[in-house]
């Protein structure tokens, strides 16, 4: 039997952006506040899991082109890399700095680069769950 | 008194989910248990904003957000679970 599932897919155009924007949100605010690469990426991924509850897998596959197991190793990558350039300094591995910087539009901020091993955290997160997803999910 | 107004509305909502988690163990149909298991994401929203305005933080404002964001998701996977029996199909217009 064909079910109408009109509605879940106008809401989920919607909600999938407010979800991201979430995840942006949870993402940057890791260092002071509750947050942090992981919980972003987890919600990022729970984005990716509405699309394909709302559409297939298929379509899912031609909007976000990626394997996500390259995913997972580049967000490695990206992680090891930021713990290993502290040692090009002379400082031990994953010492992180910061500096204050007064952008634009944001005013006094602070930049560190521990941001960076969170976009890693971030990658690997978003590329494990989704095999996970994935691998379960497929029917055969 | 505004305060012992939070802490008793706590102790119903706490009530009401002792109540829920009974129809979750014990519901005659899957269909009970998802409805239940939606009402108990409710509750532990209204639960975290009422501690909140008790404790007089915005720090749990996130933890409402995504309690909200997850148990809408998990509604609807178990909604096309019931309805279809398959939660993610390969391709919704072909014959599988």
């Amino acid at each position: 039997m064909k079910t109408n599932d009109v509605i879940l897919q106008t809401v989920t155009k919607f909600v999938l952006f407010v979800i991201i924007l979430f995840s942006i949100h949870l993402f940057f605010a890791g260092h002071y506040y509750p947050g942090g690469g992981f919980i972003g990426g987890l919600m990022t991924s729970g984005a990716i899991v509405l699309l394909l509850l709302a559409f297939d897998i298929k379509t899912v596959k031609m909007i976000l082109p990626f394997d996500y197991i390259k995913v997972v190793a580049v967000g490695l990558l990206i992680a090891i890399g930021t713990g290993a350039g502290a040692l090009f300094f002379n400082m031990p591995f994953l010492t992180h700095a910061y500096t204050y910087a007064y952008l634009p539009l944001l005013g006094k901020t602070s930049l560190h680069t521990a941001v960076l091993f969170d976009t890693g955290v971030f990658l690997v997160v978003i590329g494990v769950t989704m095999t996970i997803i994935q691998t379960i999910g497929e029917s055969e | 008194m505004f305060e012992a107004v939070l802490w008793i509305s706590v102790t119903f909502i706490s009530l009401a989910m002792i109540g829920l988690i009974y129809r979750v163990i014990k519901g005659p149909t899957v269909a009970d248990r998802v409805v239940a298991l939606d009402a108990i994401g409710i509750s532990l929203v209204s639960v975290i904003a009422l501690v909140s305005i008790v404790l007089e933080t915005s720090a749990f404002l996130d933890i409402i957000l995504l309690i909200g964001i997850l148990t809408f998701i998990g509604t609807v996977a178990f909604s096309k679970f019931l309805e279809k029996g398959v939660i993610m199909e390969y391709d919704r217009n072909g014959d599988r």
